[in-house]
C-alpha cells in the first residue's frame, strides 16, 4: 500500500500523528432523526467524517422483479458528495460506491428480520458529506442506527470499524494519513451482543499476531461504539 | 485463534444491570436492538421480543411493556400493517383492465378488484373512475399470509375523496388523537369546524375551510412534536 514505507506515523512511545495512542477511537458523534421526511435517519460525525443515513420502508418493491415471495429487499445505495472529498469526487455511481452498498447489504441482510416483510423493500441511503478515512464502516454503523430508528425489527445492530497497521505497528482506526500511507487496514462489521462478525475485510498484509491485535481492538472499540448507538436512540434516557 | 468476544449475551446483562424484565422499575425503560432482555424461561415473547438461545432479545427500539408473563416491546416508530376490516386512505398507484393498485401507506399494496370499486364500470374503464394519483376512502377486505391484500369500496361512505386535505400521521399516535371514547378527535372537530375522517392507516382526511384546515394542521404538528422521546438536534 501506498509506496511511503518510511513516513514516521508513529513515535517510539506509541503517539500517533494526530496524538492518539495505539488503541483510541477518534471522535464519534450520532443524531438521529435529522431527516424528517424518511422513516428512520442518523447522521453520525466520526473524525472528520460525517455520514447521513436515510430509511425508508418497509414498503412496495419496484420494480416488482426484485421482490422475493419470501421476504423483504434491501436497497442500500452509499454515495460520496461530489465536495466529501479533497479531489472532486465526480458524482454518481463507481466501482468504489457499488462495492460498498454490497458488502453493506449483505451486513445488514443477517441481522434484520426480513421475513416478516415478504414483497416488501427497505430503501437505505448512505450519503457521505465528509469523507477522511474508515467511511465504509461510518456508513455501515449509521446506517443500523437509521434502521433502528425506522422501528425495522433486528436481531442485533452491527458495529463497524477498523484497524490496520502502520510502520509496522498493530493501530486502531485508521485516519487519512495512515489509511494512505500505512500498510494494511482491517475494516470488521460487529455483532455487539454476541460478538460475532457480519463484514470482513482486508487490505495489505497482517501476520498472524498482527491479525489477532487488529481483531482485539476491533472487537473492544466495537463496545465502545455501541454504547454511544444506545445512547443516541435512548436520547439520554436510561 | 486466541481473540474472543468482549461481550456476551451473560456478560451483558450483568454489566448493564438488567436482570430482565421483572426487575422492578425498569417496566416503562426504552431499549434498542439487540439488546437482552433477561431469561425466556417462563414468559411469553409478544410484539418485537425474540427468543435467541433461551433469552430474550428485543428486535426494535421502543418501550417494555409486561402484561402478565408477556413481554412486548411498544415501538417509538412504526408503519401500518394492514388488518381486515381496517378503514383506510389509500391513492391509485396503477391500474389494469379490470384492478386498480392502491397504496396504502404500508409495506405491500393492495388491489382493488372492479366487482369491489364504485358502482358500475366497464371492463377497461377503471381508469377514467378513478385515475392514478387519486384518493380513495376504502376498507381493507383481506389480508393474506404472503402479503397479498384486497381493499373494497362498497360499504357505507366509502368513495373517492374529490375536496378536502389529507394528512398523515404516525399510525402509533392515532390512540392519542382519538383520545378516550373519540373525545380528543371530537373536540378537535369542534375547534376546527371541520369533517376529520380518521383512518386506521395514520391518514386523515380533513375537509372544511381554510381556517379550519390549518387549526387541525397545527394541532397535528403539536402532537408529533410532543411524541417525540428524543430532541432533534441532541447528540453527544
Amino acid at each position: 500500500m501506498g509506496g511511503y514505507g518510511d513516513v514516521q506515523m508513529i513515535d517510539e512511545n506509541g503517539k500517533r500523528v494526530d496524538g492518539r495512542g495505539p488503541g483510541d477511537l477518534r471522535d464519534i458523534t450520532i443524531e438521529t432523526d435529522v431527516v424528517p421526511v424518511a422513516d428512520g435517519s442518523c447522521r453520525m460525525t466520526w473524525g472528520t467524517n460525517e455520514v447521513i443515513v436515510a430509511v425508508y420502508g418497509p414498503m412496495e418493491c419496484h420494480p416488482r422483479k426484485l421482490q422475493r415471495q419470501d421476504r423483504a429487499v434491501l436497497d442500500v445505495a452509499y454515495n460520496m458528495a461530489p465536495f466529501s472529498t479533497t479531489d472532486r469526487m465526480r458524482p454518481g455511481f463507481n466501482r468504489r460506491s457499488r462495492e460498498i452498498s454490497k458488502v453493506t447489504k449483505d451486513a445488514l441482510e443477517s441481522v434484520v428480520l426480513l421475513e416478516l416483510y415478504p414483497r416488501s423493500k427497505i430503501r437505505i441511503s448512505i450519503e457521505v458529506l465528509s469523507a477522511e478515512a474508515g467511511t465504509r464502516c461510518v456508513g455501515l454503523t449509521a446506517a443500523s442506527v437509521a434502521l433502528a430508528d425506522a422501528g425495522v425489527p433486528m436481531t442485533d445492530m452491527v458495529v463497524s470499524v477498523a484497524s490496520g497497521k502502520i510502520n509496522d505497528v498493530v493501530v486502531c482506526d485508521l485516519n487519512k494519513e495512515e489509511d494512505n500511507y500505512g500498510e494494511a487496514d482491517l475494516p470488521m462489521g460487529i455483532l455487539p451482543n454476541s460478538g460475532q462478525l457480519v463484514f470482513l475485510q482486508m487490505d495489505g498484509d497482517l501476520s498472524q499476531e498482527e491479525f489477532n491485535q487488529a481483531w482485539q481492538y476491533n472487537m473492544d472499540a466495537a463496545q465502545t461504539i455501541h454504547n454511544f448507538m444506545v445512547d443516541s436512540l435512548k436520547g439520554g434516557e436510561a | 485463534m486466541n481473540s474472543r468476544p468482549v461481550a456476551r449475551l451473560d456478560s451483558m446483562s450483568k454489566k448493564n444491570g438488567a436482570g430482565g424484565p421483572r426487575d422492578r422499575g425498569r417496566a416503562q425503560s426504552l431499549v434498542v436492538p439487540g439488546q437482552d432482555l433477561g431469561e425466556s424461561e417462563g414468559q411469553e415473547v409478544g410484539h418485537g421480543v425474540i427468543v435467541m438461545e433461551g433469552r430474550l432479545r428485543a428486535t426494535k427500539n421502543g418501550r417494555i411493556r409486561n402484561q402478565g408473563s408477556t413481554v412486548s416491546i411498544e415501538p417509538l416508530h412504526t408503519r401500518y400493517i394492514p388488518r381486515p376490516g381496517d378503514l383506510a386512505i389509500g391513492y391509485i398507484e396503477g391500474c389494469t383492465n379490470n384492478i386498480w393498485f392502491v397504496e396504502l401507506g404500508a409495506p405491500f399494496n393492495a388491489i382493488l378488484p372492479m366487482s369491489l370499486g364504485p358502482g358500475k364500470v366497464e371492463f377497461g374503464g377503471t381508469r377514467s373512475v378513478m385515475d392514478v394519483g387519486e384518493a380513495i376512502l376504502c376498507r381493507v377486505q383481506e389480508v393474506e399470509e404472503t402479503h397479498s391484500s384486497v381493499v373494497t369500496m362498497k360499504g357505507m361512505g366509502l368513495r373517492k375523496i374529490r375536496s378536502g386535505v389529507i394528512e398523515e400521521i404516525d399510525p402509533h399516535l392515532l390512540g392519542r388523537l382519538i383520545g378516550k371514547g373519540g373525545e380528543s378527535l371530537k373536540r378537535l372537530k369542534e375547534d376546527a369546524e371541520c369533517r376529520v375522517i380518521v383512518a386506521d392507516n395514520g391518514r386523515m382526511w380533513i375537509d372544511g375551510d381554510l381556517d379550519g384546515i390549518l387549526e387541525v394542521r397545527r394541532q397535528l404538528d403539536l402532537m408529533t412534536v410532543e411524541s417525540r422521546p428524543i430532541p432533534v438536534g441532541g447528540g453527544h
